[in-house]
């Protein structure tokens, strides 16, 4: 147990829904350990059970088997009120909001901090000062109805942030958003974690958010938890085929792939196909130079994907590789004893 | 002015003042229906929260009580108001003592009205979005907090537009029951102005019923616009 002390601890999580006659398995044997200080990512298309296993971390979903340990303090086993009262340390926002529209921006902060014990005036100074966190100082006496999306979960974080909680739970939160927006609520979700500490858990189907704050990421698919692992050791080397999917969709690699066998310029280019992944330095190396040095090798880049994931390079490289054929070979094997992945693309179209 | 009102509403003139006078039976209505407005919207209140929170979806699921509930609410919805204050003669008297006269009719106005009410509260809390209530149960509010805090809250706007259409169908309790000894403005129209034949009077009723009616629906619009945002 010396590794399991996570501030998250879920193991064997295990949910099931009955309803009218069918059973549900919403979420299998799941275990997950989540570190003090880490933005943890759980990605899976809908109905994966994503939603399902994070609401089990405070327990608005109960779980039908497995243990639920949070800051050290196992959740199944609190009476109704202890619960209550954990809940506080564990501020959680939604896909649309569910901001109360009877209050305004300023009442719905100040909504979890009616039971704080604390003064009329110490909750003001606080509010003002959550307000200010989420850049809404301006907007406190407005109605959410007046707030645009992105407004709406700037209220909603701040809220979430009223009682101080050490965890913050994430789910879909950015998902009814526009893009512009998206990427400044994650902004705004990666400083919390920063400046704060707080320990965040992210749920979305997007790659794309993913990578730009978590530094832990589990797949999801059918209830299960299919892979889990560092930010780069995920979008580097992804190991399960819905992986692979979620990182070549975000990386456009996919699409390229069709468009090139479509186009038939690598037969045209009388080549072979060949996939490039590198985590870090690699990518300073001249390697198509040192391909036509050493070999006589043409490397003809058809894509390039550059990406800086917590300060590491992540790329991913297609090339036609033309000469002559044992000389390709050589050149396939020097690849292979770089610090790079190198896979070759069949050019035939997947399910021929 | 005088002299029109004599010529065109005689009966209504004759009527006007004493004991079963227009002025008694305006009071008589007003009586009926605030005092049974109430007391049915306390207890509709009560049984509508209590429908929302035990449903299956609801913060505290209880299969028993809800269904137990649903169904008296439903039975007593069916039975139709005219036979519900014939059947009910003696708990009436149990409670307040007499079966005719407005506060006679006060009871079977409560047993009538609550159970349509208590539908109506349910229909207007269930409205209440369920991520609003699941965001409050992850703040740590217990079910008692989420009621007030969250339900009657959010529900407000709602709940007094079911309140308005609630009273104006009490209203239309009230004339019935008048109209079988309970006095007021039913009683009047029918027992005077229909049963003798004085049309002025039955007018007149009806005109006075229609200005509350629409008073009542006027306050409820403004309430609503004040609140919602």
């Amino acid at each position: 147990m010396a590794e399991q002390n996570g501030i998250i601890q879920l193991k064997d999580i295990d949910v099931t829904f009955h309803n009218e006659g069918k059973t549900i398995e919403a979420v299998k044997n799941v275990s997950i350990n989540v570190n003090k200080g880490d933005v943890f990512g759980v990605i899976g298309y809908s109905g994966a059970g994503k939603s399902t296993l994070v609401r089990v971390i405070n327990l608005l979903q109960k779980p039908t088997s497995g243990t639920v340990v949070v800051n050290d303090q196992n959740l199944t086993q609190l009476s109704a009120k202890d619960l209550r009262k954990a809940r506080r340390n564990i501020g959680m926002i939604f896909q649309h909001f569910n901001l109360m529209n009877s209050l305004t921006v300023y009442g719905n902060v100040d909504f979890p901090l009616r039971d704080s014990g604390l003064s009329k005036a110490e909750r003001k100074q606080k509010i003002d000062k959550l307000l200010d966190i989420v850049g809404l100082s301006d907007r406190a006496k407005n109605y959410p109805s007046q707030l645009s999306g992105g407004q709406k979960q700037r209220v909603a974080i701040a809220r979430a942030l009223a009682n101080d909680p050490e965890i913050l739970i994430s789910d879909e939160a950015t998902s009814a958003l526009d893009p512009k927006t998206t990427t400044e609520i994650l902004n705004l979700l990666g400083r919390l974690n920063e400046e704060l500490g707080i320990t965040i858990v992210i749920i979305t189907h997007e790659m794309d958010a993913i990578k730009q704050v978590c530094n832990r990421v589990a797949v999801m698919e059918n209830g299960e938890l299919i892979e889990e692992g560092s930010l780069l050791s995920i979008f580097g080397n992804p190991k399960q085929q819905l992986t692979k999917d979620f990182v070549n969709t975000s990386t456009h690699i996919g699409s390229v792939l069709d468009e090139i066998r479509d186009s038939g310029i690598v037969d045209k280019l009388s080549g072979r196909l060949i996939e490039l992944n590198y985590i870090g330095d690699s990518t300073n190396e001249p390697i198509v130079v040192e391909l036509y040095k050493r070999f006589q090798v043409e490397a003809n880049i058809l894509f390039s994907n550059i990406e800086r994931l917590q300060s590491t390079t992540v790329g991913i490289m297609l090339f036609a590789l033309t000469g002559d054929d044992d000389k390709v070979e050589q050149a396939i094997q020097y690849l292979n004893s770089l610090k790079v992945n190198v896979k070759e693309i069949s050019l035939k179209k997947e399910g021929e | 002015m005088a002299d029109l009102v004599n010529k065109f509403l005689p009966n209504v003139v004759a009527n006007w003042e004493g004991d079963n006078g227009f002025v008694v039976a305006i009071w008589q209505t007003l009586y009926m229906t605030f005092v049974s407005a109430l007391f049915a919207g306390i207890i509709g209140i009560i049984l509508g929260i209590l429908l929302v929170v035990t449903a299956d979806d609801g913060i505290t699921p209880h299969k028993t009580f809800y269904t137990c509930l649903d169904k008296l609410v439903n039975l007593f919805r069916s039975i139709p108001f005219i036979i519900l204050l014939a059947v009910i003669g003696p708990f009436t008297k149990l409670i307040v003592g007499q079966t005719i006269g407005p506060t006679g009719a006060l009871v079977p106005l409560v047993i009538g009205t609550a159970p349509f009410f208590a539908r109506q509260v349910q229909l207007a809390l269930v409205e209440v979005d369920h991520g609003v209530i699941e965001a409050a149960e992850a703040i740590g509010l217990s079910p008692i907090k989420i009621i007030f805090r969250v339900y009657l809250r959010e529900g407000l706007p709602e709940l007094i537009r079911s309140g308005t259409l609630t009273i104006i169908s009490l209203i239309g309790l009230t004339a019935m029951a008048g109209a079988v000894g309970g006095g007021g403005l039913g009683n009047m129209a029918i027992s005077v102005g229909y049963q003798r034949f004085e049309n002025d009077v039955t007018i007149v009723s009806m005109l006075f019923i229609l200005v509350l009616v629409f008073v009542i629906q006027g306050l409820g619009d403004f309430a609503v616009r004040k609140l919602e945002h």
